[in-house]
């Protein structure tokens, strides 16, 4: 629908035309530089922004077998859809598919994976789908019914991130990108600063990790903002999925998301300066970092004898659903006085952690 | 005055999880046309079965909800002093659920 002169209606952005081509009818003010622009250079401009962010991070290589962690939410969807365009754009030459991660939740995970199921059809991507009950032998809904509605989200965060690893593993994936858009790296490294937690902050702001495990994960929407994600999907028609998980009170984020979105109405720039400033806190040398090792039991990559996951899953099985909550500290931080501590965050690269649940708060 | 409201991304679930409603708002005596922050009001009274708060915040939508306007962005047309008239179509979409 268009509300240009032609139709009688020259009431709104009259006599104001897109600031790129200079011909059509604005359709969008871009918050990242506040440029009014029509709907056609909005994808050309949406969708190479991206493709500089590729290639200016060298994000990926000619060959590579990539993994598209698929929730079916917005932000995937439009991952997908746009790489699986880039690729084909600008031949990077990538074997692209969908990965999912069912986490037994009913009523909604199995919701959201028929809007995947219908993605692998529209964008011709194969999808695979790892369960939480064939890796840990036990669904979300079997967790909460056993722990109730405490904590649950870190078991469900934990078990994701490496769901995706195994899944991304059992495929012969090579790397694994993931949805994360501005907005939600902004809010990461201000939850970081909130928990003083040194280890994450110096990481979160990275747009690939886990280069030195099996599989790297990178964030090509990393400079890339929700409104214009969302926009893009509203206009592009995308098929997505949009409900809260059932599960998912995660108050403590939803403030900091909150004070994001509210800075962002009277400043979106607020958004890249955070992000900046993430990228450059320079941590001090005095600051005693984690370890890195791998699990015992496991061989998943972890800072402490057993992985976060190994842990939660014995205290489920053995009925002590309180082990591993709480944030771990190491064996000798007794010793430390209390100038030094040591900094220790469960899985190594958990950066994940930053979207806790597929769906964020409401 | 008709209008065509669409809430998605959501939002829907505020309103009975029905994504379209063709509506007719009242005008104040003698007024044609009818402003954003006139027509949020309206929703929130007419609309809105649950949590308003997930809906507006202050005189505005929530920070993090999109409108469009005729499939314009609002914040082009002046946002809350926009102006709708007869047939538009106004959508709202929230960007706060996770992908």
């Amino acid at each position: 629908m268009e509300n240009g002169d032609a139709d009688g209606k020259p009431k709104r952005a009259a006599g104001r035309l897109c600031s790129i081509c200079n011909q059509k009818k604005p359709a969008l003010k871009r918050p990242k530089t506040l440029e009014q622009i029509c709907r056609e250079c909005f994808y050309s401009v949406f969708e190479e922004e991206i493709h500089n962010v590729i290639v200016d991070n060298h994000l990926f290589k000619p060959g590579e077998r990539i993994a598209v962690a698929a929730s079916g939410g917005k932000d995937s969807t439009v991952l997908a859809y746009v790489l699986s365009e880039l690729n084909r754009r600008h031949n990077y030459g990538l074997d692209l598919f969908l990965l999912s991660v069912d986490e037994g939740i009913t009523g909604y995970r199995d919701d959201s994976l028929e809007t995947v199921r219908r993605n692998e059809v529209q964008y011709g991507l194969p999808l695979k789908v790892v369960s939480y009950k064939d890796l840990y032998g036990w669904t979300m809904d079997e967790i909460v019914k056993t722990i109730g509605l405490k904590n649950n989200c870190t078991f469900c965060g934990v078990f994701r991130r490496q769901a995706l690893d195994r899944g991304a593993a059992l495929v012969r994936a090579d790397k694994l990108v993931t949805g994360h858009n501005a907005d939600d790296m902004a809010e990461t490294v201000l939850l970081n600063i909130l928990r003083g937690d040194i280890a994450r902050l110096s990481r979160c702001t990275f747009i690939t990790t886990g280069e030195d495990g099996p599989i790297p994960r990178c964030k090509p929407f990393k400079y890339t903002y929700e409104k214009e994600i969302v926009m893009y999907a509203y206009f592009k028609k995308l098929d997505y999925f949009s409900t809260e998980c059932i599960y998912s009170p995660n108050a403590y984020r939803g403030f900091a998301r909150e004070f994001i979105k509210d800075l962002e109405r009277i400043r979106p720039q607020a958004i890249l300066d955070i992000i900046r400033s993430g990228e450059n806190f320079r941590i001090s040398t005095s600051t005693k970092m984690p370890e890195q090792g791998t699990c015992e039991q496991c061989g998943y990559i972890s800072s402490q004898k057993l992985c976060k996951a190994c842990l939660l899953l014995e205290g489920l099985n053995r009925g002590l659903p309180k082990l591993g909550i709480g944030r771990s500290r190491g064996p000798d931080r007794a010793k430390k006085d209390g100038k030094q501590r040591t900094l220790l965050s469960g899985v190594k690269g958990s950066d994940l952690q930053s979207k806790q649940c597929g769906t964020l708060d409401f | 005055m008709r209008l065509t409201l669409e809430f998605g991304g959501g939002l829907e679930l505020l309103c009975n999880s029905v994504k379209i409603h063709h509506v007719d708002v009242d005008l104040k005596t003698g007024e044609d046309k009818l402003s954003m922050r006139d027509l949020l009001t309206w929703i929130k009274s007419n609309l809105i079965k649950e949590r308003p708060e997930m809906f507006v915040k202050g005189d505005s939508v929530r920070p993090g909800i999109l409108a469009l306007i005729n499939d314009c962005d609002w914040e082009l047309c002046g946002s809350l002093d926009a102006v709708v008239e007869e047939k538009d179509m106004v959508v709202f979409i929230s960007t706060l659920h996770g992908g």
